[in-house]
């Protein structure tokens, strides 16, 4: 047998990532030149315009706090300090998942895993790209927070390099937490219940992060009336979280670095941490990777039964045709089987219990008499933020229910199933969930509210029928701007259609709360000079354009979707 | 039972399939044969009203499939060449999914729903998830969720990859007793060895046309290669009768 090679060289981690920032490449230049101009203007535009907000916000803040006398620096440092601990902690949920993504389950896996690659340099690799895939976002939302920072302190021109030499340590930390956790579970725990339990634990950890910082009030930070002296408030302001934490050391760096104070402690610290931690995790990966990547290649063998929900969704859905009652029953077993799917309504549970809470927490019945036009501009402004929150969730539920068919349209495309039951389908599966919790939160924020009667059914039937728009609008621009590729149906709303779809969402939400302000002004008016309402052609002309605004909604994406569906080729 | 006329499918600039013409006769096993990116699956999409073709007809059953598609879809079952099913159904939940929506349920499907899974031995596992089922397996499946409606017509593209060759047999039995009952099957593949003796006829296909069909007999006449055995046939056929040189690539 001849030599294979004239020489060998070892590949480095540079060979092992090329074929991910190639496909990212190829992926960009095909999105570039066959998307549209108009997709990519909207797509810059909202990015500039979600940026330029935070950038304003953030400068606002900061301002505002410099010129806080004796405490401006300590008000700052606590701000950015707070930012980055909610970084560290995004970063390390995400890093959790992606690095079951990356280091066990990726389709690479096998050619790199068989090939006579370094076990270091891979371990790098894989580590680099998890990092990557993690941050970019956390990266993204720094700058409009940093910028604040370098013009409001006059940080000069070599602050972006201090930020980015914070900013690397502070995402290679959670990275290599992320990595070896996931590691240490995926040894235990073959991999697709690892993925199952991961999807869990963050999405309990950040329904609990979420609740605690709800809970904890940091708003109170700034307002010092609420300390017992002024002392208490600055020692407060002085302790760092935890002297430990990373995300301290980083921000006193930049803070050191805006108020000239020479200190390299900070980024000693980080830097030599984050090696440290890169060395033990390269070491724990040595150990444990081999039988790790193994056992990910086992599947679940255990019985699946129906369960108790077969039997009563296959009775209470008798009365359906087989056809329709099929899809029904297949996409409710599949959304509560997979994990990534249901585990979302933990989040939205506690979304909810945090939206009714500060709902509650309104300072409106503590003893005084409140103005009815009080109540009820806020049960009015309220709707606008419960048609928001269903706009949230139909986007995350509803909108990816015809991409997750991708793999499988194959079936359903050669099968004499009419799109159109298909789309129905779809649609009240989406839906009947949908209004109960358009239903609930209309229903118990209008009673906390002591809303009159008039806003209560304005509040139900405005709701009710932006529910049933939203979900033809998720459901439309989802069949026109499918993911067939995307496996994670969490991912699917942040492509560009659901950018579309929530500009569309909030753009029919913002037309039924200006139509329907005429009617409620006129109410409004009514009570005030204490007379009987009746409603104005005007009024009514009003409330019926909302109507037709919803309908329009609703028919219209439905019938684009459809004729989309009739002519897909997969 | 399965009649393309001038069928053709544009991929931009590119096409895919070019005038194509074929007649596929009830109780017939037709074999459709090309080398890589002939046009086969795109064919054979087409012919299951997946693929919509940029001109011509194709009819199943005396049905246009894109004209009628629901009265020609309810006769056909397709098999496709990538088993892909969904992950969170067990196997017998994706049969009778597949029953359902050919408009079938019932206790006659219920106990058909058994017997493929008896006959591809796929029992054991038919109230787990599909995700833990081998590619063979999954292939298993399909192939079943082709036949749980009662089909006239089977369409089915690479059937044996990923098979055993116990249930490449089993398969091979199965669509000969198919074809015997009044059934029709068309399957593309590359294997040679299956379409030689097995399919009553053979199309191949190449560059989107057809270069030749007929029995086995005839398309050696065609090629004027009396005894030639179908790879020899398929080479000439193709256009593709080139030996590299080998040696200098392995060294």
């Amino acid at each position: 047998m001849p030599s294979s090679v004239d020489s060998r060289r070892e590949p480095g981690v540079f060979h092992i990532l090329r074929p991910k920032l190639l496909s990212a490449r190829a992926r960009f230049r095909t999105n570039s030149d066959r998307a549209p101009r108009g997709r990519n203007v909207v797509l810059g535009l909202t990015a500039l315009v979600a940026l330029g907000a935070a950038f304003v916000i953030a400068f606002r803040l900061v301002s505002y706090f410099k010129n806080v006398p004796e405490i401006g620096s300590l008000l700052a440092g606590k701000l950015l300090g707070v930012a980055f601990l909610a970084f560290m902690s995004i970063l390390l949920l995400s890093n959790l998942v992606a690095a079951l993504s990356t280091f066990f389950l990726a389709h690479d896996l096998d050619l790199l895993v068989a090939a006579p690659l370094d076990w270091g340099r891979f371990y790098l690799a894989k580590l680099g790209e998890t990092v990557v895939h993690s941050s970019w976002m956390v990266a993204l939302l720094s700058v409009p927070l940093l910028a604040a920072y370098m013009i409001v302190w006059d940080g000069g021109w070599m602050f972006p390099v201090v930020a980015i030499s914070a900013l690397v340590p502070l995402f290679v930390i959670p990275g290599v937490i992320g990595s070896a956790v996931t590691l240490l579970l995926v040894n235990i725990f073959p991999a697709r219940r690892a993925r199952d339990l991961l999807g869990l634990v963050t999405i309990l950890a950040a329904g609990g992060l979420v609740l605690l910082l709800r809970l904890v009030q940091p708003e109170q930070l700034a307002r010092p009336e609420g300390f017992a002296s002024l002392v208490d408030f600055i020692s407060v302001l002085r302790t760092p979280s935890h002297p430990l934490l990373p995300s301290e050391w980083a921000s006193s760096m930049l803070m050191n670095w805006l108020t000239r104070i020479a200190d390299p402690l900070p980024i000693l610290l980080l830097w030599t941490t984050a090696g440290a931690f890169v060395v033990i995790g390269a070491a724990l990966h040595r150990r444990l990777y081999v039988a790790g990547f193994a056992k990910a290649q086992e599947g679940r063998n255990e019985g699946v039964r129906s369960g108790p929900m077969g039997w009563i969704g296959r009775h209470s859905l008798g009365w359906l045709r087989v056809t329709t009652r099929e899809f029904v029953l297949k996409d409710i077993r599949i959304f509560f089987r997979d994990s990534t799917q249901w585990s979302q309504l933990i989040l939205l549970a506690v979304l909810i219990a945090v939206y009714l809470f500060n709902i509650r927490a309104l300072p409106l019945f503590t003893g005084e008499q409140v103005p009815v036009f009080l109540v009820t501009l806020i049960a009015f402004l309220n709707q606008g933020l419960a048609g928001f929150v269903i706009a949230a969730v139909a986007a995350r539920f509803v909108f990816p229910a015809i991409s997750l068919e991708g793999r499988q349209l194959w079936l359903l495309r050669s099968s004499p199933l009419d799109p159109r039951a298909m789309l129905r389908s779809k649609y009240w599966v989406g839906m009947v969930p949908l209004i109960i919790l358009a239903l609930i939160l209309t229903v118990t924020t209008n009673s906390i509210l002591r809303a009159s009667g008039f806003m209560m059914a304005v509040s139900v039937g405005t709701v009710l029928a932006y529910t049933l728009a939203v979900g033809g609008l998720a459901l439309g621009t989802g069949t026109l701007y499918p993911q067939y590729d995307t496996e994670n149906a969490a991912q699917i709303p942040t492509s560009f259609g659901g950018l579309i779809f929530m500009l569309l969402a909030i753009a029919l939400l913002a037309a039924v709360i200006v139509l329907e302000a005429v009617p409620v002004t006129s109410y409004l008016r009514a009570r005030q000079s204490r007379a009987e309402w009746s409603p104005s052609v005007f009024d009514v002309a009003a409330f019926v354009a909302a109507g037709a605004c919803c309908i329009a909604a609703t028919w219209i994406p439905i019938r684009l979707a459809a004729a989309r569906l009739d002519e897909l080729e997969t | 039972m399965i009649r393309l006329r001038q069928v053709k499918k544009m991929y931009g600039n590119f096409a895919a399939v070019h005038g194509l013409d074929l007649h596929i006769r009830r109780g017939e096993l037709f074999g459709l044969l090309g080398p890589n990116g002939a046009g086969k699956t795109t064919t054979m999409r087409m012919i299951a009203g997946i693929v919509a073709p940029s001109g011509g007809t194709v009819e199943v059953g005396g049905i246009d499939i894109f004209r009628e598609p629901m009265r020609a879809k309810a006769m056909l079952g397709f098999i496709p060449d990538r088993p892909f099913v969904y992950d969170k159904l067990t196997g017998a939940e994706f049969l009778r999914f597949n029953a359902g929506l050919y408009g079938q349920e019932g206790p006659k499907v219920e106990s058909l729903i058994d017997e493929l899974l008896d006959l591809f031995e796929l029992s054991r596992w038919k109230d787990e998830l599909t995700e833990s089922y081998s590619h063979g397996m999954r292939q298993k499946l399909i192939i079943s969720g082709a036949f749980v409606h009662r089909p006239e017509v089977i369409v089915v593209d690479e059937p044996m990859v990923g098979l055993d060759p116990k249930s490449a047999r089993l398969l091979k039995i199965l669509f000969r007793r198919f074809v015997e009952r009044g059934g029709t099957v068309l399957m593309s593949t590359h294997t040679l060895e299956i379409v030689e003796g097995f399919c009553d006829r053979v199309g191949i296909i190449r560059q989107g046309e057809l270069a030749a069909c007929g029995t086995m007999d005839e398309l050696r006449q065609d090629a004027a290669s009396a005894g030639a055995g179908l790879e020899e046939l398929f080479l000439r056929l193709t256009g593709e009768h080139v030996e590299p040189d080998l040696d200098a690539i392995i060294g």
